[in-house]
C-alpha cells in the first residue's frame, strides 16, 4: 500500500512538473475573459441535445478541421483567432474585408461618407437584413453592439460575468470615459443610417470596422442569452449556429434568409478540433475531413504532389525579429545594429523552420500592407561588410551579449531555440560570443518590458491589416517599456507615425509609413527575420476556398464537387 | 472487513487533503505572473490587472487557499477562465469520455495479456512464449504516439477500414444522455450508430491498452509459472484432471492476484494518462480538458482536472484492496 501512494505521489509530481517545463501556449495572445459563477450547466446539455436534430445526409456539410476549439463564440471579448474564425460565418460587420488581402469592401452598410475634418462618419445600411433570429438589423442594433464594447451603456457588457473588450480598447484607444477614446458619440439616423462620431481623427477607423470582431450581434439575443451570449451566438452571416461541444465541434447550418441570393453554397460546416498535426493529415488524407489549417511547412510537398488534395497558402500577417534594446552598449550604436543585421542569414532561418514558406522580412510590417516600402532591401548576408562596420564602430575584436530566447512557440517563432542557434554561430563569425538566455514566459514578457534584456527574440501578429498595429506599438517611444520592448526612441519617427495615424487620406498615409520605414531600416532598432506563409490543406473537391491573412475566412462561396 | 473498509476510507482524508495542497500550490509554482502568462506578449497593463483581480491571485496564499477548500466542499470547482463555464459540469462528460475508453482499453489488455500469459506459461520455453514475450516486450516499450500515428496511418488512411479520429461521425452527432456513447447508442435503440461509435473506440483503444497488454502478460506468465510449481497443483494433477481445467480452475484464481494489482495500476495510469492518446486520437476526455487547460494556463482547469484524475487514481487503488478479499478468501483484514 505504501508502494502505491509513493506511485500516486510521484504522478501528481510528473504532472506539476509537466506543468512547469510546459512552454507551448498554442494560441495567440489570449484575452482575460475570466468566469462567472452564475453559469447555467443546463445550457451545455441543451446545446448538445439540439445536435442530435441536425439531419445531414445527403446534404453539403463541409467538415473544418483545426488544432484547437474557439474560447468563446462572443468574438469581441476575445482575441482568439480560433474564435473568430468561427465567429466570421455567424457574424457580418459593417464593413468586410476583401476575400485575399486587407483591402475594405461593403458588409452591412453597402455605403459610407467620411466628412473633410475625418471626424465623421456616416455609414447606410443593408435594409431588409434580418439576424438568425429573425429580428430587423437596423441602426439601432449598430449603436447598441458599439456601447456594449465601450461601456458607454453597460446594460449588455456583463462585466461581472468577466466580460472584458480588450480588442475595443486596442483598436479604439480605450474604452467610454478614457482619454485616448476615439468614438466619442454612435448617433441613429434613422433605420438605416448610422453615424460615428470621433474626439479626434483615426486613419485606420475604416479597417477597424471591417474586423471580425466588431460585427453586429442581435440585440434581442443579448437580451434573451444575456452572459451565455458567447455560447448562442445570433447573427445576420450566411451560417446560424446550431450546437457546441467543448473541444469537439462545433455544428453551423446554412441560413435560408441570408441577405445575398444564391449564398451559401453549403448546407452546412462542421468546425472540428483535432489537435494534432499529423493525425489531422492522416484524417484529411482518409477523406473524414474537407479542409484542415496549421499543416506542417514539412508536409507540405506531400500534400501539394497527391491529387486527392490541394495546398494553401495564407498571405503572411506577422513577422518575427530579433530585437535591440537600443539603451544598453554597444548595442546603442547604429553602426553594430547594422553589422548584427548584415550578420544574419535569413535564408536559413526560412528554410530551417518553415521549410521554405517564410519571406525574408525587410520591414517591421507584412508584404501587401498600406505603405509597406518596397524600395528597402533586406540587408545582405555579408560577413565582409558586417566586421567593416563593426571595426567602424570600435569593436573590431567583438564583445559578449546576451541572447533572450522565447521560451514558447509561437506562429511567427515555430522553434525559437533553432533561430537562437542560427543567430548565435553567425554572430560567432564576426567575433560576438552570444551568451543564450532562457526564462520564462512570464518574466520574459516582464522583464523585456523592464529593459533587462540586450538581445531579444520576440515577434508580432496582425489583427486589422493596418501598418499602425505593427509600427506604433513595436517602435513607437511612447511605448517604450511596454510593446515597444526595443526602447526606440526616434522624434522623427514618433512625428510620422502620429501624422498617419491622424491622417485620413490612405494614399498620405502610406507615403508617411514608407518615410518612418526607411528611417527604421536605417537605425535597425530590430531586425525583421521572416514573415511565415502558413500552408493549409483541402480535399481537391472543395472549390472557392480562399484562405484569408487574418486567418478568419467565410466559408459562404465554398462549394464541394 | 468493515471495519477495515471504514479505516481506508479515513485513511484517504490526509491524502486527499494534501493532492489540494499540491493542486493547489501549481498555480504559485510556475514564475511570474499568471495573468501575464494568459495575456501573452500584446497583452495592456490594464488587462493584466483586470485578469488578476477576476483570478483572485491578489490575496494571500493562505486565504486563496482556504477559500479554494471550502469551494471544493461544496462541490464547485470554479469557473474555467477560457470558457466561462462552470468547471464541474463541463468535467463530467470529459469523465465519461476517458472512462469509455479506458473501459474498452482494459478489456483489450486484460483478455489479450491474461490469455497470452496463461498460454506463455502453459508452453514455457517454446516458440510460442518466445514470440509472446517478445511481442510483450515490443508492447512495453513502444511510445504511444508513435503506435498511436502508425495504427491511423494503415487502418484509417491506408486500409480505410477504421475512423481515425474522434469519437463518433461528426456530420452525425449523438444527442447524449449517460456521455457513454455506446451505451448511449444502445439507449436509443440506435444499433448502427453503436457499431459506429465502436468503430471509433478500436485504434485508441488499442493504442492505450497496448502499454497494460503487456504488463499484464508478463505478470501473468510469471505468476502463473510460480503457481503451476506449488504442491496443491500437483496434487490436482495427481487427481487427473486435464492441463486445460489444471490451469484455468485451478492455478488463475490463484495467479490472478498479483495481476489484479497491476490491473488496477494501470487503470488508474490510464485514465490519468491518456493526454497522448486523447490528443492524437482527438478524444475530448479528462486528459485533453486538461492538456487544454495547460495550453491556455487555465489555472482552475489544471486544477480540477488533475484533482478528479487524483481522486479517481485513489478510489481505484481502494477498490482493488477490497477485491483482494474477495478474489482469495484467505485474505483477511
Amino acid at each position: 500500500m505504501k508502494l502505491k501512494y509513493s506511485f500516486l505521489l510521484a504522478m501528481l509530481i510528473a504532472f506539476v512538473m509537466l506543468l512547469a517545463a510546459c512552454g507551448d501556449d498554442g494560441d495567440d495572445a489570449s484575452e482575460p475573459d475570466t468566469g462567472s459563477d452564475d453559469e447555467t450547466s443546463e445550457e451545455d446539455e441543451q446545446d448538445e441535445d439540439d445536435g442530435a436534430e441536425v439531419e445531414t445526409d445527403g446534404d453539403d456539410i463541409l467538415v473544418y478541421a483545426r488544432g484547437g476549439d474557439s474560447e468563446s463564440l462572443d468574438f469581441a471579448s476575445t482575441t482568439d483567432g480560433e474564435s473568430s474564425r468561427v465567429t466570421k460565418q455567424i457574424y457580418e460587420s459593417l464593413l468586410d474585408f476583401e476575400e485575399d488581402s486587407f483591402e475594405i469592401k461593403p458588409g452591412l452598410a453597402h455605403d459610407w461618407d467620411v466628412s473633410d475634418d475625418g471626424l465623421t462618419y456616416t455609414f447606410y445600411l443593408e435594409e431588409g437584413v434580418t439576424f438568425h433570429d429573425g429580428t430587423d438589423f437596423n441602426a439601432e442594433a449598430v449603436k447598441v453592439n458599439y456601447e456594449r464594447w465601450s461601456g458607454a451603456d453597460d446594460t449588455y457588457s456583463f462585466e461581472d460575468d468577466g466580460y472584458a473588450y480588450s480588442m475595443y480598447g486596442t483598436m479604439f484607444g480605450g474604452f467610454h470615459g478614457d482619454d485616448g477614446h476615439v468614438i466619442s458619440e454612435v448617433n441613429v439616423n434613422g433605420d438605416y443610417e448610422v453615424e460615428f462620431v470621433l474626439n479626434e481623427p483615426l486613419g485606420f477607423f475604416l479597417q477597424n470596422m471591417a474586423m471580425s470582431y466588431f460585427a453586429i450581434t442581435s440585440p434581442a439575443a443579448l437580451e434573451e442569452h444575456g452572459p451565455e451570449i458567447n455560447e448562442n451566438p445570433v447573427g445576420t452571416g450566411p451560417f446560424k449556429f446550431v450546437s457546441w461541444s467543448r473541444d469537439d465541434q462545433i455544428v453551423l447550418e446554412a441560413f435560408e434568409d441570408y441577405r445575398v441570393d444564391g449564398l451559401p453554397k453549403l448546407d452546412g460546416v462542421i468546425f472540428e478540433v483535432i489537435p494534432d498535426n499529423s493525425s489531422r493529415l492522416i484524417a484529411l488524407n482518409s477523406g473524414e475531413i474537407h479542409i484542415m489549417d496549421g499543416l506542417n511547412p514539412d508536409d507540405a510537398a506531400g500534400v501539394d504532389s497527391d491529387e486527392e488534395t490541394t495546398l494553401y497558402t495564407r498571405a503572411a500577417n506577422n513577422f518575427g525579429y530579433l530585437g535591440f534594446q537600443t539603451e544598453k552598449e554597444p548595442i546603442d550604436d547604429p553602426l553594430v545594429r547594422q553589422a548584427i543585421n548584415h550578420a544574419i542569414d535569413r535564408e536559413q532561418i526560412a528554410e530551417a523552420l518553415y521549410a521554405g514558406y517564410a519571406i525574408p522580412a525587410v520591414n517591421p510590417v507584412p508584404p501587401g500592407y498600406l505603405g509597406f516600402n518596397d524600395d528597402l532591401d533586406v540587408y545582405e548576408f555579408d560577413l565582409d561588410r558586417s566586421a567593416e562596420l563593426l571595426e567602424e564602430a570600435g569593436y573590431a575584436d567583438g564583445f559578449e551579449i546576451d541572447l533572450w530566447t522565447m521560451p514558447v512557440a509561437r506562429p511567427y517563432m515555430p522553434a525559437p531555440e533553432t533561430v537562437s542557434e542560427i543567430v548565435q554561430a553567425d554572430l560567432a563569425q564576426i567575433g560576438i560570443t552570444a551568451n543564450i538566455v532562457i526564462e520564462e514566459w512570464a518574466p520574459y514578457l516582464e522583464r523585456t518590458q523592464q529593459g533587462d534584456h540586450e538581445l531579444f527574440m520576440l515577434g508580432w501578429s496582425g489583427t486589422n491589416g493596418d501598418p499602425d498595429y505593427f509600427l506604433s506599438s513595436l517602435l513607437h517611444g511612447d511605448n517604450a517599456g511596454a510593446s515597444n520592448r526595443s526602447f526606440y526612441q526616434n522624434d522623427e519617427v514618433d512625428e510620422l507615425l502620429d501624422a498617419a495615424k491622424m491622417a485620413v487620406d490612405q494614399d498620405e498615409r502610406a507615403e508617411l509609413y514608407k518615410e518612418a520605414q526607411a528611417i527604421i531600416y536605417e537605425d535597425s532598432p530590430m531586425i525583421p527575420l521572416v514573415h511565415s506563409e502558413p500552408v493549409l490543406a483541402s480535399l481537391s473537391n472543395v472549390q472557392n476556398y480562399v484562405p484569408h491573412p487574418s486567418t478568419s475566412e467565410s466559408l459562404a462561396e465554398v462549394e464541394l464537387d | 472487513m468493515l471495519a477495515y473498509t471504514i479505516r481506508r476510507l479515513f485513511m484517504l482524508i490526509p491524502v486527499l487533503l494534501g493532492m489540494t495542497l499540491i493542486v493547489f500550490s501549481i498555480v504559485h509554482l510556475i514564475p511570474g505572473n499568471p495573468a501575464q502568462v494568459i495575456l501573452g506578449e500584446t497583452a495592456t497593463e490594464q488587462a493584466i490587472q483586470d485578469l488578476e483581480a477576476t483570478m483572485g491571485i491578489n490575496e494571500p496564499y493562505l486565504i486563496q487557499y482556504g477559500l479554494y477548500l471550502a469551494d471544493l466542499l461544496q462541490g464547485d470547482l470554479g469557473t474555467s477562465l477560457r470558457t466561462k463555464g462552470e468547471i464541474s459540469s463541463e468535467i463530467l462528460p470529459r469523465v465519461a469520455a476517458t472512462f469509455e475508453l479506458t473501459i474498452f482499453a482494459m478489456i483489450f489488455a486484460i483478455i489479450v495479456g491474461i490469455n497470452a500469459g496463461i498460454i506463455s506459461a502453459w508452453k514455457q520455453n517454446t516458440w510460442i512464449d518466445i514470440t509472446a514475450m517478445v511481442v510483450a516486450l515490443i508492447g512495453v516499450s513502444m511510445p504511444v504516439f508513435w503506435l498511436a500515428l502508425m495504427e491511423q496511418w494503415i487502418f484509417a488512411q491506408e486500409l480505410g477500414w477504421l475512423p481515425s479520429s474522434g469519437r463518433q461521425s461528426s456530420t452525425n452527432p449523438i444527442e447524449p444522455i449517460t456521455h457513454f456513447y455506446v451505451l448511449d447508442s444502445l439507449l436509443h435503440l440506435d444499433f448502427d450508430r453503436a457499431l459506429t461509435v465502436l468503430s471509433h473506440l478500436v485504434l485508441p483503444a488499442v493504442a492505450l491498452g497496448t502499454i497494460p497488454m503487456a504488463i499484464i502478460a508478463r505478470m501473468t506468465r510469471s505468476s502463473m509459472l510460480e503457481v503451476m510449481k506449488s504442491d496443491y497443483i500437483r496434487t490436482v494433477r495427481a487427481k487427473g484432471s486435464g492441463q486445460f481445467l489444471v490451469i484455468y480452475k485451478h492455478a488463475l484464481r490463484n495467479a490472478t492476484i498479483p495481476v489484479l494489482t497491476v490491473i488496477g495500476l494501470q487503470t488508474g495510469v490510464l485514465l490519468g494518462g491518456a493526454i497522448l492518446t486523447e490528443t492524437i486520437f482527438s478524444w475530448p476526455g479528462i486528459g485533453r480538458y486538461v492538456y487544454e487547460g495547460i495550453n491556455y494556463r487555465d489555472y482552475p482547469v489544471i486544477q480540477s482536472g488533475i484533482l478528479v484524475i487524483a481522486f479517481i487514481f485513489v478510489m481505484i487503488n481502494l477498490i482493488v484492496d477490497l477485491l483482494y478479499a474477495y478474489i482469495d478468501p484467505r485474505i483477511k483484514y
